[in-house]
């Protein structure tokens, strides 16, 4: 086993860090119609993202629908192959590796999917689904039938209920199917890709609470890519926020929410609605314009210069002239935690 | 005001005057009253809607929520007439004093649009897509105002295009749904919605699919809209935070009945029914750190056999008898407006979720042992 990296300075993350992510790039070609498909273009999904997950730690990974999340956190696990970039798994580059390489990995590096309804196969029963992953990797042997009723109990399922199938269970416990499965071979890293947003707020809270239990008594390293802020504040110790392919800001999850020092976070905070009438009805907002530029092709520099409303309202032409120009670095910028802003600014907005 | 047909008149007066004019008259707007709404299936009947009653003042904005399956969306549908042929409806909904229930398809048509308008969860399924907005909002203006001619039609539909937030309107007017984002989507439903003046929007999960940042462009949008046309809103959605927002009244639904009602802080400060209770103990914050959720545990019951009893007597912890022999009533808790359906509402006074619910997570036996195996297998 060779040695990790050094960690990204100025990231937070305390220990050591499990998997390491560098500069990692995933374009999607796009291609003409017709019967010649020709590549006519990228959709750049991912780019340039780097981070550290550290040992026995939640680290968030925020951000709208085409920020390129989802597609960090398969790049990550080679389920996609990177275009360009690192991820090395304790000192392991995996970036390189075949799937049959892969697979003696895969027991330590496990995925919880966001929908309970596609992620379970409908036809076998869910003691079979807990018991796939031992069987693959070899492991199914005497005593592996009490280990799948022990990993329902776990997840809080009635181990008497194996011999069902998948669709009858509700969306809350075939999550919970869901997360048996990838705890069956003892992973080290599980990423969760939205694990809670297909279910009522009720039903989601008992699997945050389940979740938290488990990372924090196993000692594992969560992922946790999600859209929803208060779910993140919640859960992750840090938090890194993407917007279209690329990092912004991260900071523990405490600083970032108290004073989020990117454009970006902070409307992102300033749009999450709060269940409380009052301080919902006075608080202040950071708003901002528009959508989300297609990311075939993203604006140069800042990438959210095109919605900002610091760029929009506040800089002089001069100024702007760098969001327009450089790509701002994901740096310190006197604030405690890495900004990818050329003006960055904490601002207090809760 | 019996006729809604009379209604496509005041289209053409200008917002602010009308606002006053509407804040002048009294009364309800929209009242509902034990609505029910069953489907016959080949497995029973799904009573989904069991009686359901409210009153929208002029001008009011009231929130209902609820999680999947409790009956919020049907009882939106049925107030519109939507519902399919199948669905057996009975109760009463009367727009300014008019019943609606029972009404012809073709005189529900001139009420829906100028009376009652409705925007829906999904801007691509209530857009036509083979037509430009400009002619779809046109469509609806000149379904009210036959007398208006095309060309002033599409006039009113680039103001109204504009009213809504969308940039450079006169060019987007002649622009295909599947031109425009989810949020540009969704601005020309709620144009459409408020195109000949309505007095009731009612809103169906109109930001569930939408971004956060999208979201608080809508709900602003949806604000504006109303303020042009003084409009009374009802706001159905799973959103918590939505409903604090955006509404005055709030009513919380479950398995087809509304278990609470009262003012936004009547329901997020004081909340009397263990089932609000438990629904804010779920919700993590983005205000305030809390060490561990109260989830409610259990799944809301089946529509299809309820048993007798308060529907939410199974996943209480605070369920006795009579809870799973008589089904609560409505009654008022504290002030009249504020009316909660728990046999022992009068026991939240003043009480935490985290005094009801239990902070309920791993199976800590199942997790030791886990945990031990895990060093041993080290």
């Amino acid at each position: 086993m060779t040695d990790p990296l050094p960690p990204l300075p100025g990231h937070g993350g305390t220990g050591d860090p499990v998997l390491q992510v560098r500069d990692l790039v995933k374009h999607f070609p796009v291609m003409s119609k017709g019967v010649v498909r020709r590549r006519i273009g990228d959709v750049h999904a991912v780019c340039g993202v780097s981070f550290d997950l550290y040992e026995n730690e939640t680290l968030g990974l925020v951000g709208e629908s085409g920020s390129g999340k989802t597609t960090v956190s398969r790049t990550l696990l080679n389920l996609e192959t990177a275009t360009s970039g690192s991820v090395h798994y304790r000192g392991r580059l995996l970036t390189d590796l075949s799937r049959r390489q892969m697979r003696p990995l895969r027991r330590e590096l496990q995925i919880v999917f966001q929908d309970p309804y596609a992620s379970l196969d409908p036809r076998i029963s869910v003691h079979e689904i807990v018991a796939e992953p031992l069987r693959i990797h070899g492991r199914y042997g005497p005593g592996a039938a009490d280990e799948v009723r022990e990993l329902l109990r776990l997840v809080g399922l009635n181990p008497e209920h194996g011999n069902r199938f998948a669709h009858e269970f509700s969306g809350g416990q075939r999550q919970r199917i869901g997360i048996a499965r990838a705890l069956a071979l003892r992973p080290k890293v599980i990423v969760l890709d939205e694990p809670v947003s297909a279910l009522d707020v009720s039903i989601q809270a008992g699997v945050l609470n389940l979740l938290m239990d488990l990372q924090s008594e196993l000692g594992l390293s969560f992922l946790f890519v999600a859209h929803d802020l208060s779910v993140m504040r919640h859960v992750a110790g840090r938090v890194a926020v993407m917007y279209l392919g690329r990092l912004v800001e991260i900071a523990p999850a405490r600083q970032l929410f108290a004073r989020p020092a990117h454009p970006y976070t902070q409307a992102l905070v300033s749009a999450i609605p709060l269940p409380d009438p009052r301080k919902e009805r006075a608080r202040k907002r950071i708003t901002v314009q528009g959508d989300v530029p297609s990311p075939v092709r993203p604006p140069s520099g800042c990438r959210f210069r095109t919605r900002c409303p610091k760029f929009a309202n506040q800089l002089t032409d001069s100024e702007r002239t760098a969001c327009v120009e450089q790509v701002p670095d994901l740096v310190d910028r006197g604030g405690g935690n890495p900004v990818a802003c050329h003006y960055a600014e904490s601002v207090q907005l809760l | 005001m019996t006729d809604p047909g009379n209604g496509n008149g005041k289209g053409k007066g200008k917002g602010i005057d009308r606002v006053v004019a509407k804040g002048e008259e009294s009364g309800a707007v929209l009242e509902v009253d034990d609505l029910r709404v069953e489907f016959p299936t080949e497995d029973g009947t799904v009573r989904a809607v069991r009686g359901v009653g409210y009153r929208l003042e002029r001008g009011e904005a009231l929130g209902i929520v609820g999680e999947s399956g409790s009956g919020k969306s049907v009882t939106a549908l049925a107030v519109m007439g939507l519902l399919p042929g199948s669905a057996r409806v009975r109760g009463s909904v009367r727009f300014e004093g008019t019943e609606l229930l029972g009404m012809s398809d073709a005189r529900l048509s001139d009420v829906r649009g100028s009376g009652i308008a409705m925007v829906f969860q999904d801007p691509m399924t209530s857009l036509n897509p083979v037509y430009t907005i400009g002619y779809q909002i046109a469509e609806t203006l000149l379904r009210h105002n036959p007398g208006l001619g095309r060309r002033p039609a599409r006039a009113r539909a680039v103001e109204l295009l504009g009213t809504v937030g969308i940039p450079s309107p006169e060019r987007r007017v002649d622009s295909y749904p599947h031109e425009l984002s989810g949020g540009m989507r969704q601005r020309v439903v709620i144009a459409i919605a408020i195109a000949n003046d309505p007095d009731v929007i009612i809103a169906d999960e109109p930001t569930t699919a939408l971004d956060v940042t999208v979201q608080a462009q809508i709900l602003e949008a949806l604000e504006t809209a109303r303020a042009e046309t003084g409009a009374a809103l009802v706001l159905i959605t799973h959103d918590l935070g939505v409903v604090a927002g955006h509404t005055d009244r709030v009513a919380v639904m479950y398995a087809g009945r509304i278990v609470e009602t009262g003012s936004v802080e009547d329901i997020f400060y004081t909340p009397r029914m263990p089932y609000t209770l438990g629904l804010l103990g779920s919700l993590p914050r983005l205000d305030h750190e809390e060490d561990r959720l109260t989830p409610i545990t259990g799944s809301p019951p089946s529509l299809l056999n309820l048993p007798p009893g308060c529907p939410f007597a199974p996943r209480c912890p605070m369920r006795r008898e009579p809870c799973d022999s008589t089904e609560p009533a409505l009654r008022p808790v504290g002030s009249d407006a504020h009316r909660s359906a728990c046999h022992f509402a009068d026991e939240l006074v003043d009480t935490a979720a985290g005094e009801v619910f239990d902070a309920v997570g791993a199976d800590t036996e199942a997790l030791a042992r886990f945990a031990d195996l895990e060093d041993d297998a080290r």
